[in-house]
């Protein structure tokens, strides 16, 4: 049960991520085209139920089921990390049409070609490690 | 009900969906984040034994991983028992705009362009494929999150930082597309 969860929680965001058709490179070059209402809709309704729910979260205290308060960790208040990191990703993300998580959804769709650019992220990420202590944070 | 199954899916229906994804990780004590795994995965390659930044307990996001293979899975899944095979359903004004740059008509989800094999044995959409994913990679863990972790989690947390980095994302996503597009295809 332990597996289960997350592997069912996995299921049904690959379901969701192919069925809404935001794994299509198509899909992302209509958004960053801004000639569609699509992808805004799924992110924003994502985001405004995301934004009631986590406000009740921390109005009622509410616990997870293992009984513990649900804790959000805000992140370090810098510029330059998150807008030239940002930057990066979305030159990529544009250019691939694929995000992390559709990445690997795409792989299941039966687009295999999509491997490529998933060990490229990992490519990304290890130079990332690399080179982070000289970077601007 | 079945064609309610097959065809796409409405933005309000995916974004609820979404977001309850979100909330059941928060349930189980986890957060929505799934560019983590790139760097649990370098770790667990043993990364970690040449750069510090991957000298991390990576087996306490073990879960993060499974919800990766269920991903794979649930894109098997709509492939094989959801899909009425329609492409994916974009704009004419986009469709036009991509026919500028070389792209014939949607068949698929992706382009045959990119994602066949025979464009991966072109040097060029070698090229293409690997840049682009590096960028995801490298931007991602230096931005601290991908879509899940700052668009989702972090905006719905109200978090600045989230909001900087999607700003980043889209000056990013504008640049490429509209500036560089035209000098790739």
């Amino acid at each position: 049960m332990k597996v289960l969860k997350y592997l069912l929680a996995g299921i049904v965001f690959g379901i969701v991520m192919a069925k809404s058709e935001a794994i299509s490179w198509y899909r992302i070059q209509e958004m960053f085209r801004f000639q569609a209402f699509h992808m805004y809709g799924i992110i924003g309704v994502a985001v405004i139920l995301g934004m009631i729910g986590v406000f009740l979260i921390k109005k009622f205290k509410i616990r997870d089921y293992h009984g513990n308060p649900i804790l959000f960790h805000p992140k370090d208040r810098s510029i330059p990390r998150y807008l030239i990191g940002g930057v990066i990703f979305g030159m990529g993300w544009a250019l691939s049409g694929a995000c992390p998580g559709p990445m690997v959804v795409n792989i299941g769709y039966g687009f295999l070609t999509m491997t490529i650019v998933f060990l490229f992220a990992l490519v990304g990420t290890y130079l990332y490690g690399v080179v982070k202590s000289k970077l601007p944070h | 009900m079945m064609t309610l199954l097959t065809q796409s899916w409405s933005w309000w229906f995916s974004g609820l969906v979404i977001s309850s994804i979100m909330f059941l990780l928060l349930f189980f004590g986890k957060s929505f984040g799934f560019s983590a795994n790139l760097r649990t995965i370098c770790a667990a390659a043993g990364a970690g034994k040449h750069v510090s930044f991957f000298n991390f307990n990576w087996k306490a996001q073990t879960w993060n991983l499974i919800f990766l293979v269920g991903a794979i899975l649930g894109g098997f899944i709509a492939a094989t028992f959801m899909s009425d095979g329609s492409p994916a359903h974009i704009s004419e004004n986009t469709i036009r705009d991509l026919a500028e740059l070389g792209f014939s008509k949607p068949e698929s989800m992706q382009p045959a362009e990119l994602y066949d094999f025979s464009a991966l044995m072109t040097g060029k959409g070698f090229l293409i494929l690997a840049l682009g994913g590096l960028m995801v990679g490298f931007g991602s863990r230096y931005a601290g999150g991908c879509t899940s972790g700052h668009a989702i989690s972090g905006l719905s947390n109200l978090q600045l930082p989230s909001l900087m980095a999607v700003i980043g994302f889209f000056i990013g996503g504008l640049l490429m597309t509209h500036v560089l597009f035209p000098f790739i295809f």
